[in-house]
């Protein structure tokens, strides 16, 4: 399988901070590779390290061989690699179907200029983000809720939202900070469901997760971030059997790991 | 849907017929001309307010707005009476000019956010008088006077507009040309505000790192915005130097920046016609107050007050409850 995103000796110092230190990695095209590890091990630092809300320290993100970190979180999204924020993030005052249209500025084909004066163009990409969106709604369960106003959603659904706000800017690499937080387990379960459906519709996923079960479940490969640094990698089974994992995430959460 | 917008259309139409018939007929026959004065300067300040307003919309508190009025009037001034222009070149020329700096400052201070954004766009109002104060062109605290009513505008040998200083009634022509640029103004407005822009300004305002998650360019935008914005205060404050054939430091201060922000309050914000209806009404009050004589400022300040606990989400908010009432 080819690989698709190459982290390589990312390290980034809050002050006297260490918050990621020396990670190497990588991710396969089509894979859902998750970053697991206790609290404060760096793995949302890590997120905004690959989609650019943050310049790395030292190292580097490469996406197909081209470099993506440091630059701006917009032209990271461009080239393919966005993120899905640990709060619930959306535009709270508009409607679900606004949020998830208003996502789709990347896929437009006419200018600003174009929008105002209203071109064919213009009329064209409306139409087909509403169109769209209609849909990744309809794949995220959101249907019913479309013309609601954002902020008046239920917690579950919020979720839902900002994962599609994500797909709405058809990206080749999704970055889902804990976005089964706050779930019910049916709910993770239908989230764990959506998640292998985007899959196999070619994307490729990271995920930051606590939610042990449903990661073990979920993921091809995982990545064990502990104080910043790697500690191990490997399949699921590989993980649970690891001695450093086990140690990191002992007394506090021995269970979480499916022990 | 349609009647949605047949009444839509019949608003503008009977929006245009006040402004243009209506009101000139009305103050002809009421010999009120001193109402002209009064009008065009509603319709001056409200084109500033617009562009106020529009920072609002990407979620920035401008203070500013006056720096660039007076900035749009030195130029116009500078360039009809040191270069001979015609003032109706200057007018586009001054917004320009005032787009291109809004440019420079707005590239460091659009980083800033809510009460920091707002205090550096009102040290720039001040920053404004200082230079007038201080740079040679500007001719220091005695101001530019004397600046010629604003010639004929021909375009192939046929005159469009006629000379200001040939017509008895200058002060219907500068009514009649801050109307229709006001008008033309809130119709620029409201096609950005109703397009997709719009939606785009609308992310910034309410989240800037999703905004820029989806691949908005923040940066560029929240300039865009500022820049439309400064236009509109440079072409207003143009306009005023021509109708006071003067421009000093003083004509435009801190209280005038207040003042445009407070016409986009009392409109409402989330309404782009919110700052036409916010400077007629700021305008007028304050003329009504003028009775109360030392009380005016107490009066107004407190009516504020309790207009914006009332209304926080300004005048037109009632008209928008009515209708979902009824
Ligand atoms: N902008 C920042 N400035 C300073 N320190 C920061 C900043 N962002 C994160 N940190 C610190 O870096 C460390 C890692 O934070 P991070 O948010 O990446 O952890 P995390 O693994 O996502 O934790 P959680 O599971 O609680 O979400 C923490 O100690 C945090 O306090
Ligand atoms: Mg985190």
């Amino acid at each position: 399988m080819a690989e698709m995103l190459e982290v390589s000796g990312i390290t980034k110092r809050f002050g006297g901070l260490v918050a990621v230190n020396n990670v190497s990695f990588s991710v396969r095209e089509k894979e859902i590779l998750s970053v697991i590890g206790p609290n404060g091990a760096g793995k949302s630092t890590l997120f905004k390290l690959i989609s650019s809300f943050l310049r790395p320290t030292t190292g580097e993100v490469r996406l197909k061989g081209e470099r993506i970190s440091g630059l701006a979180p917009h032209i990271a999204a461009r080239r393919g690699v966005v993120r899905t924020f640990q709060e619930t993030t959306i535009f709270k005052n508009m409607s679900v179907r606004d949020n998830v249209i208003i996502a789709h500025h990347l896929r437009s084909k006419a200018s600003l200029f174009g929008f105002f004066l209203g071109t064919g163009t213009a009329k064209a990409d409306e139409a087909a983000f509403g169109q769209s969106a209609d849909e990744i709604l309809a794949l995220l369960g959101l249907s019913s809720l479309a013309n609601e106003t954002a902020r008046n959603l239920p917690h579950g659904h919020l979720r839902a939202l900002g994962i599609a706000i994500g797909l709405a800017t058809n990206p080749s690499i999704l970055l889902l900070d804990e976005p089964f937080a706050g779930m019910n387990h049916d709910e993770t379960m239908r989230m764990v469901e959506m998640v292998r459906r985007l899959r196999e519709r070619g994307l490729t996923i990271l995920l930051v997760e606590h939610d042990m079960p449903a990661v073990m479940k979920i993921s091809d490969r995982l990545v064990v971030l502990n104080f910043g640094q790697k500690i191990a990698e490997g399949t699921p089974s590989e993980i649970q059997a690891n001695e450093k994992v086990i140690e990191a995430y002992l007394g506090s959460e021995d269970e979480a790991i499916g022990l | 849907m349609t009647v949605n917008r047949n009444i839509k259309i019949a608003a503008v139409v009977a929006f245009l017929a006040i402004v243009f018939v209506a009101v000139p007929a009305a103050i002809s026959s009421s010999g009120r001309f001193d109402l002209y004065y009064t009008l065009t300067s509603v319709a001056l300040l409200s084109i500033a307010s617009a562009g106020v307003w529009l920072t609002f919309y990407i979620g920035r508190i401008n203070i500013g707005q006056g720096a660039y009025a007076l900035m749009g009037g030195y130029v116009s001034a500078i360039l009809v009476m040191n270069h001979g222009w015609s003032f109706w070149l200057t007018l586009p020329v001054a917004g320009l000019f005032c787009a291109a700096a809004s440019v420079l400052i707005g590239l460091p201070i659009l980083r800033l956010r809510g009460v920091y954004f707002a205090m550096v766009t009102l040290v720039l109002t001040e920053v404004a008088r200082l230079l007038a104060l201080a740079l040679p062109i500007t001719n220091g605290a005695k101001g530019i006077v004397s600046i010629p009513l604003p010639g004929a505008l021909s375009i192939f040998g046929l005159t469009i507009i006629p000379d200001f200083a040939t017509l008895q009634n200058s002060r219907l022509a500068f009514y009649l040309l801050a109307v229709t640029l006001m008008v033309v103004c809130f119709a620029v407005m409201y096609r950005l505000v109703n397009s997709r822009i719009g939606k785009l300004c609308q992310s910034l305002q309410q989240n800037e790192e999703l905004a820029s998650s989806i691949g908005v360019n923040i940066a560029w935008l929240r300039v865009i915005a500022y820049a439309v914005s400064s236009f509109f205060g440079g072409v207003s404050g143009a306009i005023f130097a021509a109708i006071s054939q003067s421009i000093y430091p003083s004509s435009f201060t801190v209280t005038d920046s207040v003042n445009f922000m407070l016409n986009c309050f009392l409109g409402g914000l989330g309404y782009v016609f919110g700052p036409m209806l916010g400077t007629l009404v700021l305008y007028f009050g304050w003329d009504l107050l003028f009775q109360t004589g030392q009380f005016q400022l107490l009066i107004y300040s407190g009516l504020m007050i309790v207009l914006m606990l009332v209304l926080p989400n300004g005048l037109l908010s009632l008209a928008e409850t009515t209708r979902k009432k009824g």
